[in-house]
C-alpha cells in the first residue's frame, strides 16, 4: 500500500512546452515510489522568501524510474505563481509535497474504460490508461478543449487508445463541440463499463450526466482551489453525497480529488446546499 | 546546553512553546502524516461548535501579498462527534490538546464548556471570541468588551478548575488592551492573540469579491506587525498574564519576535499550509536562536524587548525572578 505523503526538495530535471502548457519533470524518488494514478502534488512557489503562501496543486502526469524516480506535472500559466514555475530551469530546486489525494479506483477484472479529459486535465489519464491496459482493460479516449493547442496529449492518446475522439469548441481539431457531445456515441460503440474523467467542473458535470443515462459508473477527478493540499485549510470543499445519503462538504484534497460522479452535487458547487449536514438553518445531525 | 523550553499556561506546564493555531491543524490526523503531534507544545483544535456546521460556500480562500484571506465559516462536525472521535484520538497519542470553542450566544459557549468538562484529554479551553453574537445583531463578541467578558466568565465557571481558559482576541477592535483586561477580569487564565482581522479582495477579472463570503480573515506574515503590536501592548499592561502569540509566524525568528514582545508561547497557523513541517522547524530554529543568544530558559526571553533602552538583558531577568 502506498505510504503517506512526504515533503521533498526536488531538482528540476527537464522543462518543456507542450502546446499551450508547461510541463516540469522533478527528481523526487520518495514521491514517485508512492505514486498511484490520480494522485497530485503541491508545489511551493516564489522561492524561500516568497510572498505567495499557498501551495499550487497539480495532478501527476507521469512518473519515471530515472535518477531514482521522477514526477512530471503539467500546468498553464494563470497568475504570478504559475508564471514563476514556468520560469524554472533544469537544476533549479522545487519544494514538493506528495503524493496527495485519493487515487483512481481500479476495476478488479478486465473491462472497457472510456477516459475523458478536458484541457490539461487529460494529463493524469495516461498513467491511468497504462495501469488499466496492464490489467487487460480496453481503453478509449475522449479529449477536448477550447482550441487545438489546448488539447493535451492527443498524440499519446491516439497511440494508447483503442479509439480516440477529439473535440474542440472552435473546430480546430477533431469534432467541433464539447466532449459531452460525443461521449454518448463513444460509450455506446465501445460498450463501456466505466468512465474516468478529469477536467473543468462544468465538463465533469456533463460527463456525469451522460454516464448516469447509460447507468455506468464514472470516476471524476475534481479541480478546486486549495491552499494546503493536505486537508487542514478546509478551503477546497465540494458538496458530496455520502454512503448514508447525507450531503457533506468534503475536502477535494483528502476525500478526493477522485469521487464517484453521481455523488458530487455539481449543480450546488459554490454553494452550501440547504440539506447539507450543518447547513445554516438546516439539518443538524 | 539545551535550552529549557518549558512554557506555562497558568499552572499547566507544556514541554515547549510551539502550538498549532486554531483552524490550521485540521483534526491532528492530517498533520500526523508529517510529524508527531505530541512533540509540539500543544495541538489547538479548530473552533468546535455545538451543532455540525457546513461552513461557507466556496471560494473560501484568496491569496494576498504575504498572506491569505479565508472564510471557512467554522466548518466542523459539532461537539458530540468531536468529543467521540477527534479528541480521543489526540488523547490516546498523548497530545496536549487545547480545544477552541465558538458559539453564537453566551449559553452556547457555556454548553460547550460544560460538554468538554467531562471529556478526558482537554489541556486547556480557548474561547474564540471572533464569532458573531446572534443575540446582538451579529456583532462579534470581541468587539464588545462586556459580552466578551461575560462569555469568558461563564466558560470559566463551567470548566474544571485545573483546566485553564484562554481568551482569543481579535486585533480589529477599538482597544485591545481594555478588551484583554475585561477578559482577564472575567476569569481568563491566559490570552491568545491575534485572531485573523477581517480583510477583503476583489477579483478584477470577474469583477466580484474573491471570496464567496465577501470578507474573510487575513492571515500570514502580512499581519505579523499587527500581532506583535497587540502582544506588546497587552504584555505591557498585564505583564503577569500568559500570552500565546500568533499571526504570521513562519520561522524561528518570527517566533522569537513574539516571545520578546511578551508571548510565552507561539502558535503557527498559515505557515502550516505552506510547510506541513512548520511547527517542528520553528521549534528547532527558536531553540537555536535562544542558544545563540545565551539563554538557558525560554522564560528569560519572554517580554525582554520591554526592558529600557540600554539596559542589558540581565536586569530584566532579575526583576522577573524577584517578582515571581
Amino acid at each position: 500500500m502506498a505510504g503517506s505523503p512526504v515533503q521533498v526538495t526536488g531538482t528540476v530535471l527537464t522543462t518543456r512546452r507542450v502546446e499551450a502548457y508547461h510541463a516540469l519533470t522533478v527528481v523526487a524518488p520518495a514521491v514517485a515510489d508512492r505514486f498511484r494514478p490520480g494522485h497530485f502534488v503541491t508545489v511551493a512557489v516564489g522561492g524561500p522568501y516568497s510572498s505567495m503562501l499557498t501551495r499550487r496543486a497539480f495532478a501527476i502526469h507521469d512518473v519515471k524510474p530515472d535518477y531514482g524516480g521522477t514526477v512530471e506535472f503539467v500546468f498553464s500559466v494563470r497568475g504570478p505563481g504559475t508564471a514563476w514555475l514556468a520560469d524554472r530551469r533544469a537544476r533549479d530546486t522545487l519544494d514538493l509535497v506528495g503524493p496527495l489525494g485519493r487515487p483512481f479506483p481500479l476495476p478488479r477484472d478486465p473491462c472497457t474504460c472510456v477516459l475523458v479529459g478536458g484541457e490539461y486535465g487529460s494529463a493524469s489519464l495516461f498513467v491511468l490508461a497504462d495501469v488499466l491496459q496492464r490489467r487487460g482493460c480496453r481503453v478509449d479516449f475522449v479529449l477536448g478543449a477550447s482550441s487545438a493547442d489546448r488539447v493535451f496529449g492527443a498524440l499519446r492518446a491516439r497511440r494508447m487508445g483503442e479509439t480516440t475522439t477529439l473535440t474542440t469548441e472552435d473546430g480546430s481539431l477533431g469534432m467541433r463541440g464539447e466532449v459531452t457531445d460525443v461521449l454518448a456515441g463513444v460509450i455506446a460503440d465501445a460498450r463501456a463499463d466505466v468512465v474516468y474523467a478529469c477536467g473543468p467542473m462544468a465538463m465533469l458535470r456533463g460527463v456525469t450526466a451522460v454516464c448516469v443515462e447509460f447507468g455506468i459508473p464514472v470516476q471524476v477527478s475534481v479541480e478546486q482551489a486549495m491552499a494546503c493540499g493536505v486537508g487542514i485549510c478546509m478551503t477546497c470543499v465540494v458538496p458530496v453525497i455520502a454512503e448514508d445519503g447525507v450531503t457533506r462538504m468534503v475536502r477535494a484534497c483528502t476525500d478526493g480529488p477522485v469521487f464517484l460522479g453521481e455523488r458530487v452535487r455539481f449543480d450546488d458547487v459554490g454553494t452550501i446546499p440547504f440539506d447539507a449536514l450543518g447547513a445554516p438553518g438546516g439539518r443538524h445531525g | 546546553m539545551p535550552v529549557d523550553l518549558r512554557s506555562y499556561l497558568g499552572h499547566v506546564e507544556l514541554p515547549n512553546p510551539v502550538f498549532t493555531a486554531s483552524g490550521c491543524g485540521g483534526t491532528g490526523r492530517e498533520l500526523a502524516q508529517f510529524f508527531d503531534v505530541t512533540r509540539i507544545g500543544a495541538f489547538v483544535t479548530r473552533s468546535i461548535t455545538m451543532a455540525p456546521r457546513a461552513g461557507r460556500p466556496t471560494p473560501r480562500m484568496a491569496e494576498t501579498p504575504s498572506g491569505m484571506l479565508s472564510a471557512v465559516g467554522l466548518q466542523g462536525p459539532g461537539v458530540e462527534v468531536f468529543a467521540e472521535r477527534e479528541l480521543p484520538w489526540l488523547a490516546e497519542r498523548g497530545a496536549r490538546t487545547i480545544v477552541s470553542i465558538g458559539g453564537g450566544s453566551v449559553a452556547e459557549y457555556t454548553a460547550l464548556a460544560r460538554r468538554l468538562a467531562g471529556a478526558p484529554g482537554v489541556t486547556a479551553v480557548e474561547v474564540n471570541l471572533s464569532c458573531p453574537n446572534v443575540e446582538d445583531r451579529g456583532r462579534v463578541f470581541a468587539r464588545d468588551g462586556s459580552a466578551a467578558a461575560e462569555v469568558v466568565a461563564s466558560v470559566r465557571a463551567a470548566t474544571r478548575y485545573d483546566v485553564p481558559v484562554i481568551a482569543k482576541l481579535a486585533p480589529d477592535v477599538a482597544d485591545v488592551v481594555s478588551l484583554a483586561r475585561l477578559c482577564v477580569d472575567g476569569g481568563a487564565d491566559a490570552l491568545s492573540m491575534i485572531n485573523a482581522p477581517l480583510g477583503m479582495s476583489v477579483d478584477v477579472d470577474t469583477m466580484r469579491p474573491s471570496l464567496a463570503a465577501g470578507t474573510g480573515g487575513l492571515s500570514g506574515p502580512a499581519i505579523r506587525p499587527l500581532a506583535v503590536r497587540c502582544v506588546w501592548q497587552v504584555h505591557a499592561a498585564l505583564p503577569g498574564v500568559p500570552i500565546v502569540g500568533m499571526g504570521g509566524v513562519m520561522t524561528g525568528r518570527d517566533a522569537l519576535e513574539m516571545v520578546l514582545a511578551g508571548a510565552c508561547a507561539v502558535a503557527v497557523g498559515t505557515a502550516l499550509f505552506h510547510d506541513p513541517y512548520a511547527c517542528q522547524r520553528i521549534l528547532r530554529e527558536l531553540e537555536e536562536l535562544l542558544q545563540a543568544r545565551g539563554f538557558d530558559r525560554l522564560a528569560d526571553a519572554v517580554g525582554l524587548a520591554h526592558r529600557p533602552a540600554g539596559a542589558g538583558p540581565r536586569n530584566r531577568i532579575d526583576l522577573e525572578e524577584s517578582s515571581l
